[in-house]
């Protein structure tokens, strides 16, 4: 994309014309720097060791699901507390690890893929990163409250999370306004990045995917977070000042909690995805060594996606008891995402074609993300159709289905992004064998993990019970013994990092021989200030 | 983006306090809602939240009057007020969604119609009506009678609209440079905003002495208050800015082609403004 380069993107990190523009003195030192900075890098850092300790967090809730779930029978946890568990492995790993460790690589990499000296708010920034331990910290304290914390599932559907919840679900609820705020913040900060501060001569058409699909998730961000943050302050109202929204007692509706709900739930997922497709679509042609097949039409495919994802919320409420032509349009609407889905499939395979491949680890996960994420997509398209629906609804198969897309998924495109890019960051590259042992051993966890739970599902076993009958005893042997595999795989990628921000071996600006975004200009480990004066890119076109 | 350098401003304390006061408040309300006693550190995060902002937007203001914003900044600054804005008007889109969903398909299933018949056979006796008077259970008490839209409603239309005008006029005289006739103006708009929240004010206090029309008078008066409410918040933040402005005008901050500070204040106040008349609308008048 951009032939013309700074000559030495040095001269640009050294101060030089910017002197005048710099901030007084040099930043403080020690912990009162991580707590003031408003660099995008050092931000952005924050945001990913917060999401990658929240995923281990997370983690650990999931490992106590599959323990009490390897055998039949109550054998550790009590229902009650198994509850709290998978309510909070979900809320965890979406609002503190998934979007986070994008948001995470948003700061780091947007700037430097447009050529950016920093995020257009950079205070603003700081706030957004430091409202999530705050929120989270609230969660989970919600732990060690009397009633224990949020047990209603992380979908909290009222009534449950309003009659019935326990009292610690008002610090649940304000949490979650903390770590909404947070969302917002950051994305439109990145909106104001992306439409902003683009390096003279790059326009729309020729910012990276990465860049395209944050700057679309961004949006999604903002149109339905407020969506969020209405939804559970009627839920507030209800449990704390006797409204009725959600009560039908008083004229309300618990399926106006989940119409709300989905409405918010349903663009989330994509903001959990899309910014996935974008990382993909920056590894496979850097592998492949072949520019991406069809830009144009991935960035239609995106905004397809993102406008589609308003006009498919109820398809996660097909029995409710919505009418007829409800279920109709959702079921119809729910299936036309499968074809901008299916076209991003086509451009990465199409890309490998007649490419000249290569195997390493960042590519190892987008590959198998591209399979993975792909499955999960076909059993969604099997989960569109209403009649279907009826059978699979709220079964292991939905389970099955969500976390296909969401850890070999969104998760892989995550790790991924990390192997790619922390060359970038440390200027080491990453241990390719430990990386390779990283990949195998989890992708081989995950699909122990939730393959199985297609049959259990099918076969009609629930979700979110601590027990189940005997015949899917096997199916849930297997899944958990996969959990732990993928979960304990995990610590190695821990170890990958650590060592690859310690030492290993050195990185050139251009970590990677077919790499072709901006961020390969600047130096390995890129200086704490890049891009101070605005380099100049002369595109080409998009073959 | 003339070819020149970026403008990065300096790290402050600001944001990581207000993030701190922000989680003050939010734990003060729990403990306050959940077990009585978390009001006095409800009203310390709030004062916290108020000085920094107080104190943040005053480094913006001497940041902003020492030249140190450029053209690029200043853009920057409209693109975020602007998706803040937007994300405002979806926070409102969710309550309004929750009004139309009621009143087109909850009370009209709980009354029987369509093929709804497991949700009519709750209250057998419940007909629907709007503005819901007799909630369907016998152990929520609806409100005796709804506020008129022709009276008091009807007046703080008028005061906003009015005031959406003034403010325009204050905007073109500070174009024009005539920095006197933008601060009448301007005055008299934020007298205005005042006045709507007073009115405002009296019209609650009217609801719930004497129309039995409170939060927990079944779902017209939830969604009642919780529109009306949350749009008189923004009223009062509306004006508490424009105040601000005032403050600024008087000290000459702004000069006819550079003044996004007294924009955004004005883009805040007519979005306000369109939310009430939605609200006049259909939480009222239809």
């Amino acid at each position: 994309m951009a032939s013309k380069l700074p000559k030495s993107p040095l001269e640009h990190s050294a101060g030089g014309a910017g002197a005048a523009a710099e901030s007084p003195g040099a930043p403080p030192r020690g912990l009162l720097r991580w707590l003031l900075t408003t660099n995008h890098k050092e931000i952005g850092t924050l945001y990913l060791v917060f999401s990658l300790s929240m995923f281990f967090i997370g983690g650990i809730f999931a490992l106590v699901v599959r323990l009490e779930l390897f055998q039949p029978g109550l054998q550790f946890v009590e229902p009650e507390f198994f509850n709290q568990m998978t309510t909070l492995h979900g809320l965890i790993m979406v609002f503190a690890a998934v979007m986070p460790a994008f948001t995470g690589l948003a700061n780091w990499m947007i700037p430097l893929q447009i050529g950016a000296p920093d995020m257009a708010l950079p205070r603003l920034n700081n706030f957004s990163f430091w409202l999530l331990p705050v929120a989270f910290t609230l969660l989970l304290a919600t732990l060690l409250m009397p009633g224990g914390g949020p047990n209603f599932g992380w979908t909290f559907y009222a009534p449950l999370s309003t009659t019935y919840a326990p009292p610690s679900t008002t610090f649940f609820i304000l949490g979650m306004h903390l770590a909404g705020i947070s969302s917002i913040l950051g994305a439109i900060n990145i909106i104001a990045t992306i439409l902003n501060l683009r390096a003279p001569g790059m326009r729309m058409m020729d910012m990276p995917l990465f860049v395209w699909t944050w700057l679309i998730t961004a949006f999604l961000l903002i149109a339905v977070m407020p969506v969020l943050a209405g939804v559970i302050t009627m839920m507030l109202l209800d449990i704390n000042f006797g409204t009725s929204f959600f009560n039908a007692a008083g004229g309300g509706d618990p399926v106006l909690f989940q119409h709300l709900f989905w409405f918010f739930g349903h663009p989330e997922v994509y903001i959990m995805i899309l910014p996935a497709f974008g990382i993909v679509s920056a590894i496979i042609p850097t592998f492949a060594r072949k520019p991406l097949f069809g830009y144009a039409s991935m960035v239609y495919a995106t905004a397809s996606i993102a406008i589609l994802s308003f006009l498919v919320w109820a398809h996660h409420m097909f029995v409710v008891g919505l009418p007829l032509v409800a279920e109709l349009f959702f079921m119809y609407t729910t299936m036309l995402i499968a074809v901008p889905t299916g076209v991003k499939v086509f451009n990465w395979i199409t890309t490998l074609f007649q490419g000249s491949i290569s195997f390493e680890t960042p590519m190892l996960f987008a590959l198998a993300f591209v399979v993975l994420f792909t499955i999960g997509g076909f059993s969604g398209l099997m989960l569109a159709i209403a009649p279907a629906d009826f059978q699979y609804h709220d079964t292991y198969f939905v389970v099955a289905h969500f976390h296909y897309v969401l850890v070999p998924g969104a998760i892989f495109s995550i790790m991924a992004a990390v192997y790619y890019w922390l060359p970038k960051w440390t200027g080491h590259y990453p241990s390719e064998r430990l990386g390779r042992w990283h990949f195998w051993l989890s992708v081989i966890g995950v699909n122990l993990t939730f393959f199985p739970m297609h049959f259990s599902g099918l076969a009609g076993m629930p979700r979110r019970i601590p027990d189940y009958a005997l015949q899917f005893a096997d199916f849930n042997l297997v899944s958990s013994l996969g959990a732990f595999l993928f979960g304990f795989s995990q610590l190695l990628f821990v170890v990958v990092i650590v060592k690859c921000v310690r030492g290993g071996e050195k990185a050139p600006a251009k970590a990677w021989e077919g790499a072709q975004d901006l961020e390969w200009s600047v130096p390995s480990p890129a200086p704490l200030h890049t891009f101070e004066t605005p380099p100049h890119v002369t595109p080409q076109p998009h073959p | 983006m003339s070819g020149g350098s970026y403008y990065v401003p300096a790290t402050s304390k600001w944001p990581i306090l207000g993030s701190l006061a922000l989680g003050g408040m939010m734990l003060g309300a729990g403990l306050q809602m959940v077990h009585g006693w978390g009001a006095p550190l409800l009203g310390l995060g709030v004062a916290a939240i108020l000085a920094v902002m107080a104190l943040w937007f005053r480094d913006v203001v001497r940041e902003s009057l020492q030249g140190l914003y450029d053209a690029q900044m200043d853009r920057s600054f409209r693109w975020g007020m602007g998706w803040f804005i937007f994300s405002e008007v979806m926070f409102f889109a969710a309550f309004f969604g929750a009004l139309f969903y009621v009143r087109t398909f909850a009370l009209p299933w709980l009354d029987g119609e369509g093929a709804k018949g497991v949700a009519a056979l709750l209250w057998p006796d419940f007909t629907a009506s709007w503005p819901l008077l007799n909630p369907p259970d016998a152990s929520v008490s609806g409100p005796h009678e709804v506020l008129s839209p022709w009276q008091l409603p009807l007046v703080n239309t008028l005061i906003l609209v009015t005031s959406s005008l003034t403010l325009t006029i204050a905007h073109e005289a500070l174009k024009e440079g005539y920095r006197r006739t933008c601060r009448n103006w301007l005055a008299g708009t934020v007298f205005l905003g005042a006045c709507f929240i007073l009115v405002q004010g009296f019209e609650y206090y009217e609801a719930y002495a004497h129309y039995g029309l409170t939060l927990d008078a079944g779902i017209y008066g939830s969604l009642f208050f919780l529109l009306t409410g949350f749009h008189g918040m923004h009223v009062t933040v509306g004006a508490i800015i424009l105040a601000v402005m005032l403050v600024r005008i008087q000290r000459d901050h702004f000069s006819g082609d550079d003044h996004f500070g007294f924009e955004a204040a004005a883009w805040y106040w007519h979005f306000v403004d369109v939310v009430w008349v939605g609200l006049f609308l259909f939480v009222y008048v239809f």
